[in-house]
């Protein structure tokens, strides 16, 4: 209990570093002003939200695989997480969209193939909680996890593969992203991925005591 | 200044979600453990009962 404390003050603090460093020590960009520094919560939370994702679908192939509840409880803690950070980056992107491109959306690749990740994963939870077995609704939704993360790559290589209105990336290749900028963004992004560990970690806990529930119904049930 | 309120709006609605998630995991949490105690002492109490 004391050690997810400290854990979770440690996060929190690097939050905050993060932000301190994205208003504050980060410069302004030339071209868009204040507003690119949203650039620092919007991308890390779009690169964490796959990450989960990633780790759902870990979660997903290695219940498939080894029929181990602990898998799919690690394969919705994750999806859940993942929605968490994609709701971000859907709410983020059009408020730094409207002043850099004059509109909130746009539907080109990248923000509906995100829109549609979203809701693939928003599906993927609400069909867990139709179904009363729990050995079926693991199996069931760890297919449809795996169907699910095939959105995943078309989201990350959608601004490769077609034109979008969306910025082509600056952090992974040699475009000139200023080094105190990608100082920034790399603290932001550990910060955010952070989170995300101490996030599904609680979830999973929550699973684990999900599970202690039903086993001591059935025990009630037997006496 | 130009377009502040925007930055703030991204950061406060951001962290907002992570803080309601957060919250809504921990509440869940919360009412989880107040069944499980629950169970338990009904547990107890059936086998003790038995005896």
């Amino acid at each position: 209990m004391i050690k997810t404390g400290v854990y979770t003050f440690m996060v929190c603090a690097l939050m905050g570093v993060a932000a301190y460093a994205a208003f504050y020590v980060a410069p302004t960009e030339a071209t868009m002003g204040l507003v690119q520094r949203i650039f620092y919560l919007h991308a890390p939370s779009g690169m964490t939200a796959l990450s989960a994702f990633l780790v759902s679908f870990v979660g997903s192939v290695s219940y498939i695989l080894t029929r181990k509840p602990r898998w799919d409880w690690l394969a919705v803690s994750a999806a859940e997480v993942g929605v968490a950070f994609c709701t971000v980056v859907l709410l983020t992107g059009p408020i730094w969209a409207k002043p850099a491109w004059g509109q909130y959306w746009a539907w080109d690749a990248r923000l509906t193939s995100t829109l549609v990740l979203w809701l693939l994963y928003v599906a993927f939870l609400i069909l867990r909680t139709m179904i009363e077995d729990s050995d079926r609704r693991a199996l069931v939704s760890a297919f449809f996890g795996v169907f699910t993360f095939l959105d995943v790559p078309l989201v990350y290589g959608s601004i490769w593969w077609w034109r979008t209105q969306h910025p082509q990336p600056v952090v992974f290749t040699s475009a000139g992203l200023d080094p105190t900028m990608r100082k920034v963004f790399y603290l932001s992004w550990l910060s955010l991925t952070c989170l995300m560990a101490l996030l599904i970690r609680q979830r999973y806990e929550l699973e684990e005591s999900r599970n202690e529930l039903r086993t001591l119904e059935q025990e009630l049930e037997a006496h | 200044m130009k377009n502040l309120n925007s930055v703030f709006a991204a950061y406060l609605i951001g962290w907002g979600v992570f803080f309601v998630f957060s919250l809504t995991v921990a509440k869940r949490a919360a009412g989880l453990r107040d069944e499980l105690s629950r169970l338990k002492e009904r547990l107890q109490d059936s086998t003790q009962k038995g005896k």
